[in-house]
This record gives structure tokens, C-alpha cells and sequence, in this order.
């Protein structure tokens, strides 16, 4: 590759300074004069019909400026890929209905300070008849299970009606009939939080001028803006959205769950308001990753080479979609891995469940799928008695070979990074595979 | 001897851009009266260093020093629309979009260049933040006299327009057929664990990689994007867990007292090489390297557990109850 000039130079980074000396600005170093705060007020329980939500004595609460409800709401039933044309919509902004999980947003106060905004969150009168939750994805798929979505099921319904995302490739049974041995594993992982180090914060100035100024930390500042303005039933420029600095995102800043509010807090009351999350918050009602458990069948020959791969993927995505039906659909496309593998059945289920909500999170769908492969490959190469770094060789994907998805593969270096990472450690390699690289396939597909 | 030791690999791939593409991202560029270059941008800097690389990419493509360049970003007034800061996109799509809009605007100063230097635009080259023509190096202008000169004498904008999209791809939902993404960055992880089979305690010792990311912008980012990858993805495989009774939902982790995380003390030794095979559309030839490097620790140090004591954990994360259950039943049957 032709080296270039100041592309490719370790320059030292631009923010790098502001960061460790605590300069650099975030949302929560923005104040206004007259500023109110405010705190969420949310389910305790993780499914129930809500009796009473009586916000009367929050609101006669000296230091309270208002209580933001549903009825506030122009806008309040809706998703947010809607913009990507996911639906339908299945999530209120504030609960009035029905609650769907443990923290589930009801009501918010909004006061002079955040004292007076926890203090008044005790006197919201709120009566919610329990139901037994649904919580494990598998509860979930059986029939006659309780049906917690208003569609009918507690699945995703992808665009030809199936419950699930699929992927046909091949011929999986001729597969497994040619097949010397079938190799079965499941895979599971548990829900994890983005952690990041500045938690989910915003605040909203009513302009003079009539527009809103929202400084927010979203990792999609237009994206956040036109969801808004959806919600709001106002025209997106109306809004203004000032960001651009995060303190860290991993996927937990998409889901754009504290602009809508805050926002309509501000109008509510014309005054400034900040909101900003606990790290509790940010812990317990923050969108997770998803549970994933992950079912695998290969057909393997005696030299190693997978000739049928079926796999059966349920992901948990808690009580609405959030971006779990676009990460499923990204799971499905990468599971059967870096491989050319002839003969490929995906099945890959997104699962509503009475639990906080899944979403974005580093690696969507791929972390799992990525995880999943890998170690099924070492559990292939342990059943046959090779060496696990051979498997991947004999099975790695090349430019040119087809993927399941029926794209063919560019800018494949798996052989190159196997090579290179056997030499960095030291493990030795047969000539055949130190000979082999990622665009020595010629065409006939094994 | 209680503690084992053992090695595991994982080779994978990760995905550039959002899936199925569908996700546009644009820049504009404009030249002040002495020389500087705005970039005008609504995408957002996670603390990956966006606002470094992409001055690079705008210092390479407009032949200037990188300090003449200003990155403008995170406002929805000032800067049109970028789809966000997710799927490992944005180097590779602000990164498109920031070229074309430089070249546009490089094309727009070398107009004013050629009628300064009485020479075709086609003839000229910037280097350096000199306008100079092809052969002739000292028929030249600096790029301060000539963004001075288009402002105030010929009266032009030196500015462009870029974007990037790569066209949303459609799905079959009968056969999953569709094309996901732009491009792949991959990675070898070797993982070595030190197992204590009386605590089911896992150490992890060390994680060496092979990365391959297309072209680098900017080689010690992306060495702290392995670092820091390395980090969280052994956390997630050996610690994290919001419902660590899943699926039950008690208890509910709310605080670093009660949810475990990779801290400093637990970081193993960590080495890595990368290679560097452009890809086919990215800006330069980049590929997306921000969310892959947490992904390969998780299989290599599960298979790196049962290289040391002979037991696959396959529910993560690896807790210490977990690996001493599986040994029990491993020595019991």
C-alpha cells in the first residue's frame, strides 16, 4: 500500500489534552439561569395494569414547577427505527396504560432542584395491579404463554410474516447427510451495560425565537433530532441540536429516551430543564445487549471441512424493540462466521420478554455470533483431533466464495491475521497453510 | 498444582457501517480568507478521536499542514446531516464524505491558483500549503495568498460538498439474501489463562493480536482502540452481567459496588500487530476498527479455559462458581 503523508501519522489527538485535564466541555457542564431539573418517576414492578397515576400532590409540592405525563405527550405510541421503517410501534415515551417492565418510565417532576424533584417523586399516587412477568425468552415462544405484545405474539414479525430472520443457503440436509460427524453447541450470553463513563444527560432552553435548544449527548444528532420532532409533532428545525462531544457511547446513546422528555418539560414550563441519569440510571434503566442464546449443528468431514452449518438464535430484547429487530437481522448475516460454508440455515428470533429493554450495544448481534463461531470451531477441531488453528485454515473464507447472504466475500485477511498472529506467538505452521492467502481461490467452489 | 494453564485462539471478521447500509453522511468544507480550512460536521466524537483522524484525512486530501484545519462538529444549525456515530462507520463514512467535499473545494482553489500563476489548474499541485505548477516548483503561490486573493480580488468561495451513502440494500426475508455491508476489518486473538481450579478463578495472562484494518489514519488510535477493546471484551467474558441470575430479574446490579467490571489491576499483558489491506471504498482504503476489538477476547479465552482444565463454559460470563461446577462434573462423570 502506498504510503501517504500525514494519513498513517500517529499525530497526537486533538481532545486528547481537554479530556485528562477535565477541560473538555460535556452536557452536564451546561447550566442556564432558571434552570429546573428534572427525575423520573417509573414502574416498580416488571408487568401490571395501571389502576391510578395521581400526580395532583407532586405538583402542589412547593418547588415544583409541573409533572409531565402521557397526556403531555402529543406523540406518545411509537418506535424508534420507525425513521428505517421498523414497525409497528410498541412503546409509549411515559406508561398510562400498562407498565411492560421494572423501570419503565410513568411520570416526570420537574423542579427548582434535583432535592425537590426526588423529594416530590414519593408523592405521585400510583396504584398498579402486578402480573406475573414473562422473563425467559423460551416462556415466551411456547404456545399459550402470556402474550405481553398487542401483534399477537412475543416475536418480531419480519417482512414475510415469519417469526423469525432467516437465512437459506444451500442445502443443509443434503449437508449433514454427506457429513462424517455432526457437532452440536449452544452459546449463550447474559445481558451487559454499556458503562459509559458520563451518563445519559441533556438539557433544553426555550429559545425567544420559539425553537428549542437541546444539548445532548446522542451518538446521532439528526437521528435524535427527527425522532424528537416526531414525538413533539413539531417540524425538526424547530429543534436544535448541540452536541458532538461524548463521554463514551458503546451504543447506549441511541435510543433517544431523555430529549423527547426533557424537552417537552421545557416547553411545559418555558423555563431550562436538565436531566441527567444516576449512574443507578444508567445501570438499571439504560437499554442492555440483549441475552443471546445460540443453538449450532455442523456437518463436518473428516479433513475439517464444515460442510453444513444450522443455526437456531433466540435474542432476548426485553419489552420493545428498540434496535433489537436491526441487530437480530445484523446476527443472522454473521453467523455462520468468516467461513465459506456450503450449505447454511439460519433461524434467528427477536424475543419480547417483561424485561428492560435491549438495544445497541459495541458489536451488535456480531459479538455474539462472533463468539458463538469461534468457539464451536475449537470444539470442531477438539472433536476431530486437529489443531485449532488448522480448522479455521481449511475453513477460512476467501475474495470471490459466496456467504450465505449470497455476497460474495471482499476484503477477506482472516488467513493473513492467522498467519500473523501464529507468528507473534510463536506457534508453528505448516508450509501448506504459511503458503495460503485470502485471494488464492480460483473458482470452484469445493 | 491448582493453577492450570492454557492457550485459546479466535479468528474473526466484524462488519464496516450500519447494516444493510441506508445511512448517509455528509460534510462541507470551506477555506478562510488566510488559508484555514472549516470542516462543518454533525457527527459525534465518542472519545475514538473522530475529530483527529478526520482532520487528517482533510490536512491529506486538501495538501496542507494538518494545523490548517479546523474540525467543526455536533450542531444541527451549522452542519448538515451524518447519520450518527454507531456500527464502526464513521471514519469510513465521514472519512468519504470529508474527501469529497476536500476535493471539491481543492478544485475550487486551484481556479484561483491557475489565474494567480497564469498556469491550467490541471498543471497545478498543493503540497505543503504551496500552490505550485507540475515541473516548475518555483511558480508558486502560497495557499494563504491564494484563499487571500479569491476572497477579496476574484471574489470565489473555496469550498465543497461531500457526502457519503452507501445505497440501502434490500433483504430477501425468505433467504436472508441481501448485502450487509461495506466492508470487513479481521483479527487472530491468542488468549493465555491461568485457571485455579480450587476458586474457578480465571487470570487471564495475556492477549496477543493480529488485526487487519485497511489503511490506519492514525496507528497509536487504533492501538488504543485494541488496548481498550481487549479490556472490555475480557470483562464481558469473565465479570458482566446485569441479571447475574438471568433470567430471573433479582438481583439488579445499580452500582459499580455491585456490578463487576475489568479495572486496571486485571488488565493482562497485551501485544498486537496490524496489518494493513485497503478496502475496497473506504476513504483511503480504512476499514472500520472501533467496535471488533472487545469481540475476540470472549471465544479465545473460553477456548483458552479449555485448553488449561478440559471444560467449555459456554454461558457467559465465566464466573468462578461456573468453572468449579463444570470441574465437579467433569471429575464426577
Amino acid at each position: 500500500m502506498k504510503p501517504l503523508g500525514i494519513v498513517g501519522q500517529s499525530v497526537k489527538r486533538r481532545d486528547g489534552i481537554g479530556h485528562v485535564t477535565g477541560q473538555t466541555q460535556y452536557v452536564d457542564d451546561v447550566s442556564y439561569p432558571n434552570m429546573l431539573w428534572l427525575k423520573m418517576v417509573r414502574s416498580p414492578v416488571a408487568r401490571g395494569q395501571i389502576r391510578k397515576l395521581d400526580v395532583s400532590k407532586a405538583e402542589a409540592y412547593p418547588g415544583v414547577a409541573a409533572v409531565v405525563t402521557w397526556k403531555d405527550v402529543p406523540n406518545n405510541w411509537y418506535t424508534i427505527l420507525c425513521l428505517i421503517g421498523v414497525e409497528p410501534n410498541d412503546e409509549p415515551v411515559l406508561a398510562h396504560e400498562e407498565v411492560m417492565w421494572q423501570g419503565e418510565p410513568l411520570c416526570a417532576i420537574v423542579a427548582e432542584t434535583e432535592e425537590i424533584a426526588r423529594e416530590a417523586m414519593g408523592l405521585v399516587e400510583l396504584e398498579i395491579e402486578e402480573q406475573a412477568p414473562v422473563l425467559d425468552v423460551f416462556e415466551a415462544i411456547k404456545p399459550g404463554a402470556p402474550l405481553i405484545k398487542k401483534w399477537g405474539t412475543n416475536t418480531f414479525t419480519y417482512e414475510n410474516g415469519a417469526p423469525m430472520r432467516r437465512v437459506r443457503f444451500g442445502d443443509v440436509d443434503k449437508g449433514f447427510a454427506e457429513a462424517d460427524y455432526i457437532i452440536e453447541g449452544t452459546y449463550r450470553i447474559t445481558p451487559y451495560e454499556h458503562v459509559p463513563l458520563e451518563t445519559q444527560t441533556c438539557v433544553v432552553k426555550p429559545e425567544p425565537d420559539g425553537r428549542l435548544t437541546i444539548h445532548t449527548n446522542t451518538q446521532a444528532l439528526y437521528f435524535t433530532m427527527d425522532n424528537t420532532a416526531i414525538i413533539l409533532q413539531v417540524p425538526s428545525n424547530r429543534l436544535h441540536m448541540i452536541g458532538g462531544t461524548v463521554g463514551g457511547g458503546f451504543g447506549g446513546k441511541v435510543d433517544v429516551v431523555i430529549e423527547p422528555v426533557t424537552t417537552i418539560a421545557a416547553m411545559k414550563t418555558g423555563r431550562p430543564v436538565k436531566w441527567r441519569w444516576t449512574r443507578t440510571e444508567e445501570f438499571q434503566v439504560s437499554s442492555t445487549s440483549g441475552a443471546w442464546h445460540m443453538e449450532y449443528k455442523d456437518g463436518v468431514m473428516k479433513d475439517g471441512r464444515i460442510v453444513a452449518r444450522k443455526v437456531r438464535s433466540l435474542h432476548d430484547a426485553g419489552a420493545y424493540h428498540r434496535h433489537s429487530p436491526y441487530g437480530v437481522t445484523k446476527h443472522s448475516a454473521n453467523l455462520p462466521g468468516p467461513y465459506y460454508i456450503p450449505n447454511v440455515w439460519v433461524d434467528a428470533y427477536c424475543v419480547y420478554t417483561n424485561r428492560q429493554p435491549a438495544s445497541a450495544l459495541r458489536g451488535f448481534g456480531v459479538t455474539p455470533a462472533s463468539y458463538a463461531v469461534e468457539v464451536q470451531m475449537d470444539k470442531i477441531a477438539r472433536t476431530l483431533g486437529m489443531d485449532p488453528w488448522e480448522i479455521r485454515f481449511v475453513n477460512a473464507y476467501r475474495n470471490g466464495q459466496m456467504r450465505a447472504i449470497r455476497k460474495e466475500v471482499q476484503d477477506a485477511t482472516l488467513i493473513e491475521t492467522l498467519q500473523a498472529a501464529a507468528k507473534l506467538v510463536g506457534h508453528p505452521l505448516a508450509e501448506k497453510f504459511l503458503a495460503m492467502h485470502s485471494n488464492d481461490w480460483k473458482g470452484a467452489q469445493p | 498444582m491448582t493453577k492450570k494453564r492454557g492457550r485459546g485462539i479466535a479468528a474473526l471478521h466484524y462488519p464496516t457501517g450500519m447494516n444493510l447500509g441506508g445511512d448517509p453522511t455528509q460534510a462541507l468544507i470551506y477555506a478562510q480568507p488566510t488559508g484555514g480550512f472549516v470542516v462543518k460536521l454533525a457527527s459525534t466524537d465518542l472519545g475514538q478521536g473522530l475529530k483527529t483522524v478526520i482532520a487528517q484525512i482533510a490536512a491529506e486530501t486538501l495538501g496542507v499542514p494538518l494545523d490548517y484545519i479546523v474540525v467543526d462538529t455536533g450542531d444541527t444549525d451549522t452542519a448538515p446531516h451524518c447519520m450518527g456515530t454507531f456500527a464502526s462507520r464513521a471514519t469510513h463514512r465521514v472519512g468519504n464524505a470529508v474527501i469529497m467535499a476536500a476535493n471539491e473545494a481543492k478544485k475550487a482553489l486551484l481556479e484561483v491558483a491557475g489565474e494567480e500563476l497564469e498556469a491550467s489548474p490541471d498543471d497545478l499541485v498543493v503540497s505543503d500549503a504551496e500552490v505550485y505548477v507540475r515541473g516548475s516548483p518555483q511558480r508558486k503561490k502560497s495557499v494563504f495568498d491564494v484563499a487571500l486573493a479569491a476572497h477579496f480580488k476574484y471574489g470565489k468561495t473555496i469550498s465543497g460538498r461531500g457526502i457519503f451513502l452507501k445505497q440501502k440494500s434490500p433483504i430477501d426475508p425468505e433467504t436472508g439474501a441481501c448485502d450487509p455491508d461495506s466492508t470487513a476489518a479481521h483479527v487472530t486473538t491468542v488468549a493465555e489463562v491461568e485457571v485455579d481450579t480450587e476458586t474457578g478463578e480465571v487470570k487471564v495472562l495475556k492477549l496477543s493480536s493480529a488485526y487487519e484494518v485497511g489503511r490506519q489514519v492514525n496507528p497509536k488510535m487504533v492501538e488504543g482502540q485494541i488496548v481498550g477493546g481487549a479490556v472490555m471484551g475480557m470483562g464481558v467474558a469473565l465479570m458482566e452481567a446485569c441479571f447475574p441470575a438471568y433470567p430471573a430479574l433479582d438481583p439488579h446490579p445499580g452500582s459499580f459496588d455491585e456490578y463487576m467490571l475489568a479495572g486496571a489491576a486485571d488488565v493482562p499483558e497485551i501485544e498486537s500487530v496490524v496489518l494493513e489491506y485497503p478496502s475496497v471504498d473506504g476513504p483511503y482504503g480504512v476499514k472500520g476498527v472501533g467496535e471488533m476489538t472487545a469481540n475476540s477476547p470472549l471465544p479465545a479465552i473460553v477456548n483458552a479455559i479449555y485448553d488449561a482444565v478440559g471444560v467449555w463454559i459456554t454461558e457467559l460470563p465465566v464466573t468462578p462458581e461456573k468453572v468449579l461446577r463444570a470441574l465437579e462434573e467433569k471429575g464426577a462423570a
